[in-house]
């Protein structure tokens, strides 16, 4: 007689089981020491947030979207996302399919370079545009005469966002049009179809949740970029101040419901792109399927 | 257009699709960048020197790098226990705690920073039977320490989890059928393996930890010399006029990420190399 144990949803004869699995009291000792960690470093601190939001019932929460200040901190935030998540994602594409569909020199030099926003500090980042627009930098005393302002206004906050969220639509696209290969571009091409078709048709249907997750990733840390924003923002209340930014001035002056009102946006924000991100891999993993699938059925015919 | 360098392609549009990749990294990264280069420059190597490593910037180093070791390797640790237990056990929750790794990725810094600091901070969820065994979690170099970690959280994780999901079972199985017992397997099969991966992801969360600024100024309390990280230290002297200053502090601190990007590819193609072979 064969005696099996469930291991997930999957059965497996015992013998083989044995060799995968702890005893059970290591197992669960195991699984507590995770659990711990991840409800010390993540369930709390996202609990906390709304905690302390709501501390002071739902009236004095909404209150806090009333003062004018944050209201222009909501729009400010806004407007900067809607400009540099489009740019960043025309970019992306271009970069993409630049790298993923053509074989040139320096690829591997290109891809790190495209990198390097994510390795450097975000204080840096902000020192950066500071250097090169502010009144000691170096177009600094050319734009001072024709009063162009960059540093400590809105171009400034948007030219440091678009710095830190440059890779994350390349990042998601150029391994994935890679998978991809060439193959349904090259037949598309031979049986007539000009370029922009090509991509339209067949390129950008097969790379759509990969954007998409890019796209909400990017969105999701341009709404909440901190550190080089507070260094090109000035900090001057309802003029160049983000949500993050915002939740700093309120948190030092001790209107504590109030930061935390703002950021339990933020935080709510958070959570929504992680579920986008399960949804998308979920989504991808089955056009993947149904690709394989049409390929099957088309070999077999 | 007929390009040396690139192999003959049927595909159109390498021309526009990189004439616009090469300009917006030029016109954002790389001219930027080298400003700072080029600023830096103005500076006498002896001017350069004495501002990078005047006693407040070497002890701002000292804590940066401290502080972000001492959090990686928590990551290193905690890490592959967590993506040991997501691949290999089943419990209730999980798919939820599986997504939710990636929140210290999608929460903004400065959130992060205020809701350590309410949880650790004297009156806090955490902070409060903290004190009372006579351990100061917020305003100290612990509080670094929690914050950093937070920060760093993910990249272990996920660098180890895809390689367990792909390893070889019949390894582990050759392995025990041999007579090995379970603790053999795991330092002579499982961890091997997985080696590569783990050092990519603590390199990852080092390197992230060193810049990192948002999530730690509210809860280091922010003394020169004690808790100060250096990142803040470029923001204090920026906002005392002290551009030269602020520049050789970030000159080091770009270097030192250029290196590290440098190593992390290194590892990565080490990475790589193992599951293609």
């Amino acid at each position: 007689m064969k005696r099996t144990v469930s291991l997930g949803s999957r059965s497996v004869p015992m013998a083989v089981a044995r060799t995968q699995l702890e005893p059970v009291l290591v197992r669960r000792l195991l699984i507590a020491v995770a659990l711990l960690f991840l409800g010390l470093f993540i369930l709390l601190p996202l609990g906390i947030v709304f905690a302390s939001a709501f501390r002071l019932g739902a009236g004095a929460y909404l209150n806090a979207f009333l003062d004018p200040d944050t209201l222009s901190a909501i729009r400010l935030t806004l407007l900067t996302a809607a400009i540099a998540v489009p740019l960043n994602m025309i970019f992306g594409i271009a970069a993409s399919w630049a790298i993923a569909k053509f074989q040139f020199l320096g690829k591997s030099l290109l891809i790190t370079l495209i990198d390097l926003p994510f390795s450097v500090s975000p204080v840096v980042s902000g020192l950066v545009y500071v250097l090169v627009f502010g009144l000691q930098g170096l177009l600094g005393p050319w734009l001072a005469d024709r009063e162009i302002k960059i540093i400590f206004a809105m171009p400034g906050i948007v030219l440091a966002t678009i710095f830190v969220t440059f890779p994350f639509v390349a990042r998601e696209l150029i391994p994935l049009m890679q998978s991809q290969g060439n193959d349904e571009e090259e037949a598309a091409l031979t049986l007539g179809a000009s370029g922009w078709q090509t991509f339209w048709r067949v390129t950008l249907p097969n790379m759509k949740w990969g954007l998409l997750y890019g796209v909400i990733l990017c969105n999701a840390r341009a709404m909440g970029e901190f550190g080089a924003v507070s260094v090109v923002s000035g900090h001057i209340r309802g003029l160049t101040n983000t949500m993050p930014l915002h939740i700093e001035i309120l948190y030092n002056e001790y209107q504590y419901v109030a930061a935390f009102a703002v950021a339990s946006l933020l935080a709510l924000l958070a959570l929504v792109t992680l579920a986008a991100r399960s949804l998308v891999e979920w989504k991808s993993k089955q056009h993947l399927a149904d690709v394989r699938l049409t390929h099957k059925e088309a070999l077999e015919i | 257009m007929a390009l040396v360098f690139r192999q003959r392609s049927i595909l159109p549009g390498f021309g526009i699709s990189m004439g616009i990749t090469l300009f917006y990294l030029a016109l954002i990264v790389l001219i930027p960048l080298s400003a700072v280069f080029l600023k830096t420059a103005s500076l006498s190597w002896h001017e350069f020197w004495s501002l990078a490593t005047e006693p407040r910037a070497l002890a701002s180093y000292r804590l940066s790098f401290g502080a972000s070791l001492v959090s990686a390797l928590l990551n290193l640790v905690f890490g592959v226990l967590v993506a040991w237990v997501l691949v290999r056990y089943s419990f209730p929750g999980k798919r939820v705690l599986d997504s939710l790794v990636d929140l210290p990725f999608a929460l903004p810094t400065s959130v992060a920073g205020i809701s350590l600091t309410a949880l650790y901070s004297r009156n806090g969820w955490l902070g409060r039977p903290l004190e009372a065994i006579g351990i100061e979690a917020a305003y100290s170099r612990l509080g670094i320490v929690i914050a950093l970690t937070f920060v760093g959280l993910p990249f272990v994780v996920r660098t180890v989890q895809p390689v367990l999901e792909e390893m070889d079972r019949e390894m582990e199985e050759a392995a025990a059928s041999l007579g090995a017992g379970r603790r053999q397997i795991f330092t002579r099969v499982i961890l091997p393996t997985i080696l590569p991966a783990v050092l990519t992801g603590f390199a990852m969360a080092l390197s992230r930890a060193v810049g990192e600024y948002g999530s730690v100024i509210f809860i280091s309390g922010n003394m020169p010399m004690r808790t100060e990280i250096t990142p803040l230290l470029i923001v204090t002297k920026l906002e005392q006029y002290n551009y030269a200053g602020a520049m050789a502090i970030a000159v080091v601190m770009l270097v030192t990420s250029f290196l590290m990007l440098l190593v992390i590819n290194m590892l990565q193609r080490w990475c790589s190399k193992r599951s293609g072979g």
